[in-house]
């Protein structure tokens, strides 16, 4: 009988393995190696296969370190400045120049007028304006107490104190300087200073570093969200394999993209509510401009953020890669969008980069509703550049998002 | 269907497959899993796009009038794609509205879907409560709802117990009965014997056509016969060796083959040479098992 051996020959278990002590079988720390090299090597093998997962593994780090080291230095510098120079002497220039060669401000010239400066900051065009009046000259070569106004964008408290301290530096040093040329003297003027430097604080007088994180938050949150359940929602139909049983219907792929797209869009306007009412309530920070008009130009972004989620949706086989993908895009932005830091003081790369991430504009937008009660004349620039980005993403959408099981 | 060829790189899935459906008929895609039965009927369904070939259901070309197709064709996917989350009228509502039944018949059909399913008293349930054979008859329901003149449905009895798998059949052919035509794939070779027409598929390529009855007589050149005997594993150590019997199988307990060009008097004979002392020869009424095996020529041990 060809086949199999008789059992009982040559496998006599009690000789072939120890026999288990009664302390080590109840032990429940007993470990056997084959069994968890067994494990182990199962688990390697599912890291190195899942390469979309071992991807994102070794590089999130470094580009986290990446964005963290070059974007997230909090010296602030290069602050764009305007000059309301009113004076236009030797003394005025050579205050304003000195302020240029501090290095911590870009400073323009500025041919209008001072509410138009102004406007510049309501903009965000500038971050400060310098105020000098008619009599700065006059006064300083009297010996007098020149006063000069430095108009800060309070929105951002990091910047605002950098900007003052470093501006009241350079008025000091500047002060010494006149009073030491002109008397003569080498002595120090004790007491009154030559030049005073008066702040005002736009926006945010008390320099509550909440108002400039929230908005900054609900800015980055509500896209995140967006782009997120839209691509689960689709990715989840393709785990469960109801996808197939879709697409076999009349169902167009538009229509699935809108019926899927539609309920996120509530929910992430529900979200949003949500975020400023707490917002309000717990941090005191309302909405200074229109509401509305807040709620309609989140509309495109939230758009947008969507087309971005059914892309994903169409590159994710799963649920946790659709999961990652969706973070590779909000990481970066969470640096070169200026949530926590400002873009100013960005290297240009990382500058042009962020001027590419719609969350960079919608940030501005919500700033500045938010806190400047600006409105669309001030950032129709935002709200142009955010509609032109969601058509595109949704346009780049409809096209990839197929009726194919391929 | 003409020349269906579908290839995923190197892998050629569909290998230039042709044929005709009747209307009104069931007809069966027949073969074991990887045979390239559900790639084929995706292509039919306008899902999937053929490498090369071309095919028209219902007067519709598959690739270029895939989407007008799918108002017209009703499909189960293998894995019973309903919404676990929704109950079973949710389920029903949802591939109406996809469908677009009009609203003022809807209530009606939905009820009708649900009595025909047998799924009354259930219709709270949610689907991710029911078991194999109700989820079946409800993805049936699902495929039905807009009264598609063909239904595809890929695998419907998989992984159903035979009760609810007869029950089915029972359906089907309820269905066939005012006209609708079914294309279905299967790997139950038993199953298929009850359709109309079979085509069997192996490794991407269609190898026959025909009705079972049909099939049987032209590649089943011999008579099966089952032998009981002492020995079975030597017994068909035996037989291999013998010319003119091909197909040499056991079952349980049991040894089938297909007899060519030998009578039963000479296996008996063969068999008690070796001393094997034999209880019964009995012919066997052939099964599309036995045709498949043919086809294949693999005739392997303990397949079913």
């Amino acid at each position: 009988m060809g086949g199999h051996p008789p059992l009982g020959t040559g496998l006599r278990l009690a000789e072939s393995y120890p026999p288990p002590s009664a302390s080590s079988v109840a032990n429940r720390w007993h470990m056997s190696w084959s069994r968890l090299f067994a494990v182990i090597r199962k688990e390697f093998i599912h890291l190195l296969r899942d390469r979309r997962t071992l991807g994102f593994v070794l590089l999130a780090p470094v580009m986290e370190l990446l964005l963290f080291g070059y974007a997230g230095n909090t010296d602030v510098d290069h602050l764009p400045a305007i000059v309301y120079d009113e004076s236009r002497t030797a003394a005025s220039r050579a205050f304003a120049a000195a302020f240029q060669n501090s290095g911590y401000f870009d400073l323009q010239p500025w041919a209008g007028t001072r509410n138009q400066a102004l406007q510049a900051i309501d903009e965000g065009s500038a971050r400060v304006v310098l105020v000098i009046p008619p009599d700065f000259g006059d006064k300083l070569a009297k010996g007098e107490t020149a006063t000069v106004q430095i108009v800060v964008d309070g929105s951002n408290p990091n910047v605002a104190q950098a900007a003052l301290s470093a501006g009241g530096l350079i008025a000091q040093d500047q002060s010494a300087k006149a009073l030491g040329g002109d008397t003569g003297q080498g002595s120090q003027n004790g007491g009154r200073p030559g030049i005073d430097l008066r702040p005002l604080v736009l926006y945010n007088p008390t320099l509550n570093s909440a108002i400039f994180i929230v908005p900054g938050l609900v800015g980055m949150f509500v896209p995140f969200q967006a782009m997120l359940l839209t691509a689960l929602a689709v990715v989840r139909e393709r785990e469960r394999g109801t996808l197939e049983q879709l697409v076999v219907t009349p169902i167009t792929s538009l229509e699935l993209m809108i019926g899927k797209v539609l309920p996120n869009v509530l929910l992430a306007f529900v979200s949003m509510a949500l975020s400023l009412i707490v917002a309000r309530l717990l941090f005191g920070v309302g909405v200074a401009g229109s509401l509305l008009l807040l709620l309609l130009l989140t509309i495109p972004f939230v758009l947008g953020s969507m087309g971005i989620g059914l892309l994903i949706s169409v590159a994710s086989r799963t649920q946790p890669q659709a999961q990652q993908m969706a973070q590779v895009f909000i990481l970066p932005s969470f640096f070169v969008s200026g949530v926590l830091f400002p873009r100013e003081s960005l290297p240009l790369v990382l500058q042009i980069v962020g001027d590419l991430f719609p969350t960079t504009y919608f940030l501005e937008i919500i700033r500045g509703i938010m806190l400047k009660g600006v409105g669309l004349t001030a950032l129709w620039p935002q709200a142009m550049g955010l509609t032109v980005f969601s058509f595109g993403m949704l346009a780049l959408a409809v096209n990839r998002f197929r009726k194919r099981i391929d | 269907m003409e020349h269906l060829t579908k290839r995923y790189g190197d892998l050629v899935a569909v290998k230039d497959v042709s044929f005709e459906v009747q209307r009104g008929e069931v007809f069966a895609f027949l073969g074991p899993n990887g045979s390239g039965k559900s790639t084929t009927i995706r292509m039919l369904c306008g899902i999937l796009e053929p490498t090369s070939g071309h095919g028209e259901v219902l007067g519709f070309d598959i690739v270029q009038e895939a989407e007008q197709l799918k108002q017209h064709i009703g499909y189960m996917s293998q894995r019973f794609a309903l919404y676990e989350d929704l109950t079973v009228r949710e389920n029903l509502e949802f591939y109406a509205g996809a469908y677009q039944v009009p609203a003022s018949g809807l209530k009606r059909r939905i009820d009708e879907l649900i009595a025909m399913a047998g799924l009354s008293g259930r219709e709270r349930q949610l689907a991710a409560h029911l078991s194999g054979g109700w989820k079946q008859r409800l993805a049936l329901g699902c495929a039905f709802v807009h009264q598609p003149q063909l239904l595809f449905l890929d695998e419907p009895t998989a992984g159903v117990d035979p009760a609810s798998r007869r029950s089915f059949w029972d359906l089907i052919f309820g269905l066939t009965g005012t006209g609708v035509t079914v294309f279905m794939t299967t790997h139950y070779l038993d199953e298929a014997e009850h359709a109309n027409r079979v085509g069997m598929m192996h490794n991407g390529e269609l190898r026959a056509l025909s009705t079972p009855a049909d099939l049987k007589a032209r590649y089943l050149p011999g008579q099966m016969l089952a032998i009981t005997c002492d020995d079975p594993l030597r017994g068909r150590a035996v037989l291999r060796q013998l010319p003119g019997l091909s197909q040499v199988t056991l079952y349980g307990k049991a040894i089938q083959v297909l007899a060519r060009r030998v009578d039963p008097a000479s296996v008996r004979a063969a068999l008690q040479q070796n001393g094997i002392g034999v209880e019964s020869i009995a012919p066997m009424a052939p099964t599309l098992e036995d045709v498949f095996l043919s086809l294949t020529s693999e005739g392997t041990d303990d397949m079913h």
